[in-house]
């Protein structure tokens, strides 16, 4: 097991190496990253060679990439060389508040996903069965944004009209109002809303496919014709095994939520991580959207690695020589 | 060899039975593998409503200057956030400068539909080509197409495009399609690399082989064909797929750019106007309605084509 984790941690290396190198090279060739800089008044001419020189814009992509590398792995992400601000306490910020947000729609619509896909599977062709199936076909033909600014607009008006504030309709907190507070969650209840009923969808469908699939096997008869209550086989027999497979369709939808984060944060103004980057795509601040780009990668690469050691250890018939 | 001469009286004579053996039950009429699909899929009810309706939103996108009532960007400042009427055909009402959002929509449908359309023809190329590749060839041309893709799909999927879109898509829909067609073959490369590697024992590539059949026909004539049911349900899905994020970086304003009118930036039009409901219900409506309609006909191919395939959905 040990072996198995420290040569995937190996492999992980080649893989985010490529991938920061195409991250680089694709954004950095797009344009003049020094553009802003040539447009302002204030920047002589020499210095903005000086600037030029000091991050090898005037070197070749490689020697560029290679200086890129070193200056975000050894200055914690660098500067963002439009506003000449550090990048990481942003970076550190925004995650944080994205955290808050991701994690807690993903506890909701794994526990509403797994119940209604178990349920489902247990009551197949019932009328219960065939709702949640039309949500969930509703769910995936959804665009999140949609969904967003129809609980928003929804809200809104309920405020507009009957002056209650049940939700806040965007932004992250009011002044003077903590992490944890009931103010929070009046912010945070629609962005965490729209995820959950989106990622609902993915989870109950693969989560009654699982079960059915676990539903027909021997082991699960075997478990009846012993005389088990139909109670015990379901909860200690079929949904423990069918819970396996979710692990890595979780950790495959790593990149998914966050880019169901960059449109929702966008809708309800909330900042984090997605809102953060499409400010920063805007301004074009190339420094600081490779940065971002950087460490979505290496958190989806963490993800999908966790997901492959946490399916070995669920699923013995797995064995790592 | 007596039998047969024996027999030869009874059994009716080789060639195209009479239709009152067919009546009689005695023998099958020989269908061929697309006469059976075609049966499957049309027994499948929410697909064919589905294919039709599809049809419909398509073909009224198709002739956006015949069907909407006015252009897309034709003013009326007499009529500036219209609710919607059947009066005047604004039937999903007027924005702000008073142009009629029925009209907008019918004009974003055509071009969500030439996107969706392109990137699945475009990805599905893409995919066939480099799943093709890697599954016949196996060894260190495996190796490194599976690599790469493996690469792509590490990458946060939505950010990517949105960065390709917003520093080389200067909102043009061709270049936002090509983008998207260039993320969306990975899956499409997995399935046809296991098909190919499958196909590749079988009896009839080794006889072709033997017949001296060369790569490129035996993968061709022999492999492709016989791979056709999931590439077919693959590039419909993706139709859907690309509607969907080609609206989300539309709406999120670093896709297709006005004055190209797209559903996404329709229905972020809308956000401004939180009173003026309709001018995000119908937009966004729309693209359900597209998605779904096209995810239920994907449904039914992977029926029809693919019998052997589970189905997922009840």
């Amino acid at each position: 097991m040990l072996v198995f984790i420290v040569r995937r941690l190996l492999y992980s290396i080649p893989v985010l190496l490529a991938t920061s190198f195409l991250i680089f090279t694709a954004v950095s060739l797009s344009g003049d990253p020094a553009a802003r800089l040539k447009a302002n008044p204030r920047y002589s001419p020499a210095l903005i060679k000086q600037i030029e020189h000091k991050y090898k814009l005037d070197k070749p992509i490689v020697e560029r990439y290679w200086f890129w590398l070193k200056d975000v792995t050894t200055n914690k992400l660098g500067v963002s060389l439009n506003t000449n601000q550090p990048i990481w306490p942003d970076i550190k910020r925004v995650m944080g508040h994205t955290a808050q947000l991701i994690v807690t729609s993903s506890i909701i619509a794994i526990l509403i996903g797994v119940f209604v896909g178990v349920y489902s599977a247990i009551r197949q062709y019932s009328i219960f069965d065939y709702t949640a199936t039309s949500l969930s076909f509703l769910g995936f033909a959804m665009p999140t944004f949609w969904l967003a600014l129809l609980l928003q607009i929804l809200f809104v008006n309920i405020y507009l009209k009957w002056d209650v504030r049940i939700f806040y309709t965007s932004g992250l907190n009011n002044p003077d109002e903590g992490t944890f507070s009931l103010d929070r969650i009046q912010h945070l209840g629609l962005p965490v809303a729209t995820l959950v009923i989106i990622d609902f969808a993915l989870y109950s469908r693969f989560m009654r496919a699982s079960m059915l699939e676990v539903i027909n096997s021997d082991y699960v008869r075997t478990a009846r014709a012993k005389g088990l209550p139909e109670r015990r086989v379901v909860t200690h027999h079929v949904v423990r095994n069918a819970l396996i497979p979710l692990v890595t369709v979780i950790a495959l939808n790593v990149g998914g939520l966050l880019g169901g984060a960059i449109v929702t944060e966008s809708v309800f103004s909330l900042d984090g991580m997605g809102f953060y980057f499409r400010g920063k795509l805007q301004q074009l601040d190339l420094y600081a959207v490779m940065a971002w780009l950087l460490v979505t990668s290496v958190i989806i690469i963490l993800a999908n690695l966790l997901a492959d050691i946490v399916y070995g250890y669920l699923d013995p018939r797995i064995r790592y020589s | 060899m007596t039998a047969a001469v024996a027999g030869g009286g009874i059994v009716s004579p080789p060639g195209p039975a009479s239709e009152e053996v067919f009546e009689a039950g005695l023998e099958i009429k020989a269908r061929s593998q697309w006469a059976y699909a075609r049966r499957r899929f049309l027994r499948h009810r929410l697909a064919v409503g589905s294919l039709v309706v599809i049809t419909l939103i398509f073909l009224a996108g198709a002739f956006a200057g015949q069907v909407a009532p006015y252009r897309y960007d034709q003013l009326d400042l007499t009529n500036l956030y219209h609710a919607p009427t059947t009066t005047a055909h604004h039937f999903f009402g007027t924005d702000e400068l008073g142009r009629d959002y029925f009209s907008r929509v019918i004009y974003g449908i055509r071009t969500s539909e030439t996107v969706g359309l392109f990137v699945a023809a475009l990805s599905t190329v893409i995919g066939v080509l480099i799943g093709a590749l890697a599954g016949y060839y196996g060894g260190w041309i495996d190796n490194v197409l599976m690599r790469l893709t493996d690469l792509v799909l590490t990458l946060p999927a939505l950010a990517i495009l949105l960065t390709f879109s917003a520093l080389y898509g200067s909102g043009n829909k061709w270049r936002i399609a090509i983008i998207l067609a260039l993320f969306f073959w990975t899956g499409l490369a997995r399935i046809v690399r296991g098909v190919f590697l499958s196909l590749r024992e079988k009896e009839y590539v080794e006889a072709a082989k033997a017949a001296g059949a060369g790569d490129l026909r035996i993968m061709l004539r022999h492999m492709l064909p016989n791979s056709i049911g999931p590439i077919v349900v693959n590039a419909t899905l993706t139709v859907g797929q690309a509607i969907l994020v080609e609206a989300a970086l539309a709406f999120l304003g670093l896709g297709i750019q006005p004055p190209t009118p797209a559903l996404g930036a329709l229905v972020f039009d809308g956000q401004d106007n939180p009173q003026a409901w309709w001018l995000t219900i119908f937009p966004g409506l729309t693209v359900v309605l597209i998605v779904l309609c096209v995810n239920f006909v994907g449904d039914g191919l992977r029926d029809a084509l693919d019998p052997t395939q589970r189905r997922i959905r009840a």
